[in-house]
Order: C-alpha cells, then structure tokens, then sequence
C-alpha cells in the first residue's frame, strides 16, 4: 500500500511539474507579446497545479520550487508598467479575479511585492492585507508553503531601520508584527498538520511535519535579522509574542523545535536579559519534550559567551544568571522525577560547566551543584548504568580540570558524598584521576585534615572496599594504582615539622589497613617521608634535641618502628631489612644509639629467620656491612657485638667466593679512615687472613670437584685489598705480606692446574700496573711501595 | 688520585647567556667541535627511587631529556619500578641498567661493562663496594673490570674523579632522592660526549629550581689501550 502511494506520487509530480511547464510555456508567450490577460490567465492555470492534495511535503516542494522559478519572470513583467500599461493599484485589483483562491492569493503576493517596491502605498498596509488574505488557505502544506512564499517576497522588503522602506509611519513595529503574524498563523498550520489526514500513520506524519519545520523556523530568523529589533523590542514584543504561540499550541514537536530556533537563533546577550521569561515557558512545556536538552543547549551558549570575553561576566551577575538557571533546573527535575538518573545528571554538568565559566571563584555554588546531585542520588543503589557513571565522572572531574589545584576540590563538602554513590571501579577511576591531578599539577598539600579528606576520597584505591577482593584485580591494573598511592604519598608537604608529622599520621592511619597486597607499595614512601623529616628536625635544632617539642626524632623512630613492623604481615623481609638499615643509619646520625641499636637488631633478626634466598642473603650482608661500616655512634660494646655478628654471617654464606667477599668486606668495620674512626689494624689482618683461606680452600674444591683450580680473581680482590690498608697505614700489614702474595697468585697463574681466565689476568695486571705507578709517583707513597718487587 | 670537582671551569657556550633555554645545550654542544662529526652522547643517571622516594623526574629535567638525541645510556640503578625502564627506554634503546638493591626487577646483572668508541665503561650500582662512595675501592673494582670509565651509584652525590687508570664517575641521583649517605641531595644526571680518545662529561644539576650545567674534559692516554 504504502509502496503504491510511493509510486503513485512520483508520478503525480512528474504529471504536475509537466502541466506546470505547458502552463509556464504559454506564460512566457503571452508576456513576450505583453499579453497581460493571457500571461494572467496561464499563470492562474499553473498555480493551479500547486492546489493538489496529493503529495508529500518533500515531493510539493519540488513543485512549488518549479512554479516559484516561473513566477520571477511573471514579477518582472508586473513590474515594468510599460509593457502592460496597468497601473500597480489597478493589477492589485486585477489578479484577484483569478478563480480559485490558492493561484489567486499567489499572484497577490507577486503583485503586493511590486506594489511595496514602488513605494505608491505604505509597505506595512500591504503587509498588513497579504498576510490576513493568506488565510484563506487553511490546507497546512498548501498554507505553509503560501506564506512561506509571502516571507519570502517580503524579505527584503520590510519597513526596517536604515531600509528604503521605512518612514511615514512605517517602523520597525510594523515589521515585527507583519512577521510575528505570519509565523503564528504558520505554526498554527504546521500543528494542524499532526491531526490531519486519515489513514496516515503517526510516523509518518511526524516525518512529514519534520521536513515542513524549516519552513515555520524561517520566520524566526527573519526576526532576527530585523536590524531594528534591540534588545528592548525583543524584550517587549518579539519574545513575548514568540513564547505565547510557542506555549500555546501544545504541540511537542513544535515546541521543542522552535525553543530550540529561539535559543541558537538570538543573541545571547539577549537569552541572558530575557532568562526568567524563557525558563518560565520552559516549565509550561509539554511534559513529552526534552527540556533538559534544551536547557543543555541554553546553558552551553551561555558558557561559551562567558568564555569569549571577560567583559561580559558582570552582565552574568546583574541578572542573577545561576540562580535562575539552578532554580529553573532543580525544578525541572522535581517535575520529571520518573526521568533517568543519566538525564538529570547531565542537566547538572552543563549547570556545573556553566558555573565553573561564569563564577569559577564561587565555590558555594559548585557545592549547590554537587548537593543537588546528593539529593538526587540519595536513597538509590549505587548506581549500575554506565552512562550516567560517565556523567558523573565528568561532574566530578570539571572543578579539577578547572581548578588545577584539587585542594579546592577537597573543600568542598558535597564532593565527597557524590563519590560515594558510585560503584568501586567508577570510585577508583575517579581516584585515579585526582592523583593523576595532584601529579601533573605538583599540587602541594598542607594540611593534615586535607590529607584526610584526600584519602578519604581515594579510599577505594588504599584499601578493600565493598567486599571485593584484591585477588580478583588484573595484576598490572593493581601494581599501576598502588605506583600512583605510592607516588602521592610524598605530594603532602609542609615546612612546620608538627603539620608534617601530623600528615604522616593522618598517612599512616590510613594506608596502615591496605592489606598485604598494598603496604609493600605504600610502606616505603611513608618511611622516607618520615626520614626526610627526621633530618630535617636534625638540622633545626642542631645539637639539642630536646623532648618538650611534640615532634621529636624519638617519636619518630617510634613510628617507624611501627611501620615497618607492619610489613611483616605481608611478609616482606627483605624490604624491612633495608627499612631498618636505613633507620639505623638516621638514629645514628641522631646521636641515638639505643634506638639505632635497636633497628640494627631487628635487621639481624630478619637476615636470621627471614632471608633465605642465598643470593638476597649476599645483598642483604653487604648492605649490613656497609651501614655498620659508615656508623660512628657505637660504643665499643655494641659495636664489637655488631661486628662479630656481621663477620660470623659472612663466613657463613653458603657459596666459597660469597663468603670470601663478604669476609673481606669485613675487615673495612676495623678500619674506618676517619679521625675518630676505629683503626684495629689486628682485627682486619684477621678478616684478610680468613679470606686467604676461604679463598685457598675455594681453589682446592674446585680442583677436587672439576679438576682443575679456579681463577685467581679471589686472590687478585684480596691483594687489593691488601694494598688499600697498607695504604692507609695499617702497621700489621707488612710490604712482605704483600710480596709473598703477589708471588703466590704468580705461581698460581703459571700453575697448569689453574684455569685460564682472562679476566683475572687483566685484574693483576693492572694491579701490578698500579703497583708500578704509585712506585713512580715518588713522596711518601713511592718510599711505600718501594720495597716491593713485581 | 686527584678529584676534578674543586676546580670545575664554568661552562661557556660561544658567548651566550646562560639564560638560554637548557633543552637547546645538547644541540650546542655539537656545535662546540663543528657540528660535522657523528656525535656520541651517553647519558649516565641513576637511583631514581620512584615511587619509594621520588614521586618523579624534575620536570625541568624531563623537558631536556627528549628521544632520539642520546645514542646510549647506562643506568647505575634503583629505578625502581618498571615504568621508569620504559620511560628511559623510549628515550633511547640501547638502554644498560646495573642491579640496585631495591629495584623490583631483580634481573638487571650486578656489574655491566661496555664499549663505546675508544672507551671501554663499566658499571655497577655501588651498594657492593664497600666502605661506599669511597674512591680507592672503586678504584678497585675498576681494575678488576678493566675499564677506563666507571660509572657507579648509590651514595646520591654527584662526584667525578680522574686517575691513573681512568674517570670514575657518580651521577647522583636524578630525582634527588633521599640519602643515609648524603645531605641534600640535588637531583642531577651526567651526559657524556664521547670523541675520540676523548670524552667531555656535561654535569646537569638543579639547585634552587635552576638548572646548572658543568663540564670535565678527559683525554685518555694511550698506554691504557694496551689490551
């Protein structure tokens, strides 16, 4: 059926613009012999074609556009008198003996557009008449496309400020209302048009009046292109006159169209002077059209005239944009409370974006904003639909985007709430989002309530919330966040030690309930936080450490203490070992040996139970030794205990050559070069000595378990090492000892059973080498090398 | 051994300002010998410590440190974490990174040694040289892995010290990040030209918000090419 018509139409318009050419064909005859009658007479007789009822709006545009080409010749020829010797007056009077009223009025509003031009009559009179003879035709797409033709003809013709036309009585208002007129008697029709027809089904009537609608939007343009219509006159006349057959006509889809032509079709200077006027016909819509999209649109033109020139924001305050903008939506909202979450919190971002635009210093109102979005999530699920989480993301993000400086954020008290409507993966992305801020930003937190509120927010990334499970995280996802947590734990920053100490509490409390999973990564920028600030109290009060101030290195080193026992719930001894060494050293430099004795126990009591990888075992005894080694702060005691433990260790790692490092390692915690440093120049011969046999026995297994002795490399080391302490004067080490090691790596090297090594070949050769160059060097250190023989 | 640092010459750029935007000096210094050769610039950071104890690179740095214009860098260690190796591996490709004690990925091998031009370099974190930072040992270690440059870590203090064997060099720590060892620490990193039997080391530091640059000049003697 629907096909049939299909075809049906397509042939009458190939019949109608075929009987419009014989028609036009003849027309143009007549006027080439100045035929006045005949011309008349075919052209009533193609304007008849446009009588039909038959097409589509799509398809009688095509005819209309045929006719309307013909129909400029036709006006030409009215127009010069001499060729049909009737006056205008007279040819006004003349066409409207035309038969039937369609081509009648058609060629009146040909004629009545020569008449303006020839100035022999005021143009608003007849303007006044054509546009009350158009109502004649009441067919909605023969009418509409009538007085589209009127609006057309009179365009250039209306009694405006500056044109020819004006004066005498004619003004602007005369044109104002010619087409304010027009547009409501065109609406009208167009409105007709959804209630007319049998047999037409709603879909297509809607496509019909959809393709018709420019046609009707045209007058609204027209409006305002009116040079004369100020500010004033559209406050008084246009807007009015607009609004009232925009709200009267109760028809949603004229409605929203033509809201939405006001809207993008005047200035926004306007929109801002005329805002109470347009919300309050807003809310006399239909219920069926989409007025948060309009009110998006508004708020969105709005925004973009504040963000072109600053001049224009005091303009924004004088009329009280916000508040009528925020009540007109709060109400908007109230009136559609069945309307999805999703659209309600898009109307608050467009409001949210405005406001960050217009008045980014009120923070109140981002808050009203923010509370407005509480109030509409609150006694709801946590919500499930993506849309609106993405909405919400964008609300949320505005003010940090806008701000650059997420501390501004945290003060205000309803961002908070809205986080917590989301769900945890919308939760974490928004956290994500505000360390990657504070990141890019090197936004710099001061205090410690802020720093709760901040971790409050990223709670979702510090600890398990809702149930889940951290096991159940993509491993990279995970390691990413907690990175993140970990590099934001050094942002929080303050010169006064107590806020500082205070953040770190406020810290601690908070990533301390992270789980295993968490407090490897969180751990450690918490403890060299503390030790920056340990240091930092060091220098302030230089030697005095005294115990009435709050923040202490005492109290500290107790914190510390307790946050790096945390890490043996994951269990991470390795990590706390270090920890401990580093807190170890900071005590030390404190004056603190208690509590430094105390850290280094703890190390030795992780190496102990703890490390048992041999590989990490080697690190982990190096770093021993290395910290012990730099520490000035032990009694004879303590240090005598330490050392004999770090030594017994060291000859206890399981592989020859670890041992015989670590052994020699050793010897440097009895001679520490400094001018109080211990110098037991016995004991490292001692450790030396040990090392020698670790390394022979290492030869002598080796030769047993392969065949062949190992390299010489060990025996290269301990020569160094030899030379290192003969240089700084370590009396036990003789220049005979040296020799007879060098000898014995030679024969070791010449040895057949020794494997070949390159490597240690070059290590002693350019031993020798040095042993040759501190010889030349002459002065104290020659006569030192003197003796020895290469 | 006799340590450069005492007497760094202030570098001077052909009579520009030194207000000149930083970024610009590794063009310059390509324009200091000519501009025609082949240049070799290895860059030599190190004990980054993010997230541990550095959120991240000074920005200041990070704007200077653009791909494509580094043909090498070595690494003393302690990045720690696998997005700083990917970081330093979109700078350049050829990327050499020796094991610090807290980095996570326990792979990078103790000790690493290269050639680059006439230079043979070594390197190492340093946390297993003991006493630390101290130069006789290095030294050491040096002979042992027969290198005439050896760069190394872990005490967070810029050094660069010239010897009969060699230069042993410290780049400090990029990020400035804390140090048992040292007192404030700037962050810092060194970029080396190598030309020959020469190699200039550019040392970047930045004190007080400001970047400051110096340079060293070493000329290697032939008689430690004998291998």
């Amino acid at each position: 059926m629907v096909l049939e018509r299909a075809e049906d139409e397509e042939k009458w318009l190939a019949e109608g613009i075929a009987a419009i050419q014989q028609n036009a064909f003849y027309m143009h005859r007549a006027l080439d012999a100045n035929n006045l009658r005949e011309a008349l007479k075919y052209s009533a007789l193609m304007l008849s074609e446009l009588r039909t009822s038959n097409l589509s709006p799509h398809k009688y545009y095509d005819l209309y556009m045929r006719a309307f080409g013909e129909l400029r010749g036709l006006e030409m020829f009215f127009k010069d008198e001499s060729r049909h010797g009737v006056s205008i007056v007279d040819l006004y009077e003349l066409v409207q003996h035309a038969g039937n009223i369609l081509p009648r009025l058609y060629l009146l509003c040909t004629v009545g557009s020569v008449y303006i031009k020839s100035k022999e009559a005021p143009a608003k009179d007849i303007l006044k008449d054509l546009v009350e003879m158009c109502r004649g035709v009441q067919h909605p797409i023969r009418g509409l496309f009538l007085r589209s033709y009127l609006s057309q003809v009179s365009r250039d013709k209306l009694p405006d400020i500056g044109s020819e036309y004006e004066g005498d009585g004619d003004t602007v208002m005369d044109a104002v209302e010619f087409v304010l007129q027009n547009f409501t008697e065109m609406n009208k029709l167009w409105v007709r048009l959804q209630h007319q027809g049998p047999g037409r089904i709603r879909e297509k009537r809607e496509k019909e009046r959809s393709e018709l609608r420019d046609l009707v939007g045209k007058n609204l343009h027209v409006l305002s292109q009116i040079e004369g219509v100020d500010l004033e006159m559209y406050k008084e006349t246009v807007l009015p006159g607009v609004l009232e057959q925009v709200v009267n006509c109760k028809d949603d889809l004229a409605q929203y169209y033509l809201m939405e032509c006001l809207i993008q079709v005047f200035p926004d200077e306007y929109h801002l002077q005329t805002l109470e006027a347009l919300l309050g016909s807003c809310s006399q819509l239909q219920p069926t059209v989409d007025v948060k999209m309009l009110l998006s649109q508004l708020m969105e033109r709005l925004s973009n005239y504040a963000a072109s020139s600053p001049d224009v924001l005091p303009e924004f305050l004088q009329v009280e944009a916000f508040a009528k903008l925020s009540s007109a939506i709060w109400k908007v909202v109230d009136a559609h409370a069945e309307m999805p979450v999703v659209g309600a919190i898009s109307l608050y971002v467009s409001l949210l974006t405005f406001t960050l635009r217009v008045h980014p210093d009120r923070l109140d109102y981002v808050d009203q904003v923010l509370g407005a979005c509480v109030n509409k999530l609150s006694g709801k699920p946590k919500l499930e639909d993506r849309r609106a989480r993405k909405q919400i993301v964008a609300l949320l993000s505005a003010p940090i985007e806008k701000y650059n400086d997420v501390v501004r954020a945290l003060t205000l008290p309803n961002y908070p709430r809205v986080m917590e409507y989301l769900d945890s993966s919308t939760n974490k992305q928004m956290a994500m989002v505000i360390i990657q801020s504070i990141m890019k930003n090197n936004t710099c937190i001061k205090e410690a309530d802020k720093v709760e509120v901040l971790f409050e927010l990223i709670e979702g990334l510090v600890k398990d919330v809702d149930g889940i499970a951290v096991d159940e995280l993509d491993e990279e996802d995970f390691n990413e966040e907690q990175n993140y947590v970990a590099r934001l734990i050094h942002m929080p920053y303050n010169d006064d030690s107590e806020e500082m100490l205070k953040i770190m509490c406020a810290v601690q409390k908070h990533i301390m309930g992270g789980g295993p999973k968490r407090l490897p990564f969180t751990v450690p920028p918490l403890v060299f936080s503390a030790l920056r600030l340990v240091r930092r109290l060091q220098s302030q009060d230089g030697e005095v450490v005294g115990e009435e101030l709050p923040a202490t290195p005492r109290k500290l080193f107790r914190l510390l203490s307790q946050i790096i026992e945390a890490l043996s719930s994951v269990p991470s001894p390795e990590l706390a070992l270090r920890l401990y060494l580093q807190c170890a050293e900071a005590a030390g430099d404190c004056d603190l040996e208690p509590v430094a004795y105390e850290f280094f126990t703890q190390a030795f009591v992780l190496y102990e139970e703890e490390v048992a990888d041999s590989k990490a075992q080697v690190t982990a005894i190096h770093l021993i030794i290395g910290s012990l080694q730099r520490m000035t702060v032990f009694g004879v005691e303590n240090r005598d205990t330490l050392t004999h433990k770090a030594t017994g260790y060291a000859a206890k790692l399981l592989k020859k050559p670890d041992q015989c490092r670590a052994v020699y390692a050793c010897s440097h915690l009895f001679w520490v070069d400094d001018q109080k440093g211990i110098k037991d120049g016995e004991r490292v011969l001692l450790c030396l000595k040990r090392a020698l046999r670790i390394a022979n026995a290492a030869q002598q297994m080796a030769s047993v378990t392969r065949g062949s002795a190992g390299p010489v490399t060990l025996f290269v080391e301990i020569l160094n090492k030899y030379l290192y302490l003969f240089e700084k004067g370590n009396p036990q080490i003789t220049s005979s000892a040296i020799q007879s090691l060098v000898e014995l790596i030679q024969n070791e090297m010449q040895s057949d059973s020794t494997t070949q090594d390159p490597a240690s070949d070059t290590f002693f050769a350019s031993t020798v080498r040095y042993i040759q160059y501190q010889k030349e060097k002459g002065g104290v250190m020659g006569e030192k090398y003197e003796p020895k023989k290469v | 051994m006799r340590c450069i640092k005492g007497k760094r010459k202030r570098l001077i750029l052909e009579g520009r300002s030194r207000e000149k935007e930083k970024k610009d000096h590794l063009w310059r210094v390509a324009n200091l010998w000519g501009g025609t050769r082949k240049m070799v610039l290895v860059l030599a950071l190190g004990d980054l410590h993010v997230p541990h104890r550095a959120p991240d690179l000074p920005a200041k740095f990070k704007s200077m440190l653009v791909p494509g214009k580094i043909q090498h860098i070595i690494c003393t260690g302690n990045l720690c974490i696998k997005e700083v190796h990917d970081y330093l591996k979109t700078l350049c490709p050829d990327l050499h990174i020796a094991r610090g004690e807290y980095d996570e990925e326990t792979r990078y091998p103790e000790t690493k040694t290269l050639t680059i031009g006439q230079f043979k370099l070594g390197l190492c974190h340093g946390h297993q040289v003991i006493p630390w930072g101290d130069l006789d040992s290095l030294a050491m270690l040096q002979r042992q892995l027969d290198v005439d440059i050896l760069v190394t870590g872990h005490t967070h203090q810029f050094t660069a010290y010239k010897h009969e064997g060699g230069v042993v060099i410290n780049p400090g720590s990029a990020t400035g990040a804390y140090s048992s060892i040292t007192y404030d620490v700037n962050p810092s990193f060194v970029l080396m030209d190598i030309d020959g039997l020469r190699v200039v080391v550019y040392v970047y530091e930045l004190i007080d918000g400001e970047v400051k640059v110096d340079k060293i000049d070493f000329k290697k003697t032939t008689t430690t090419t004998a291998h």
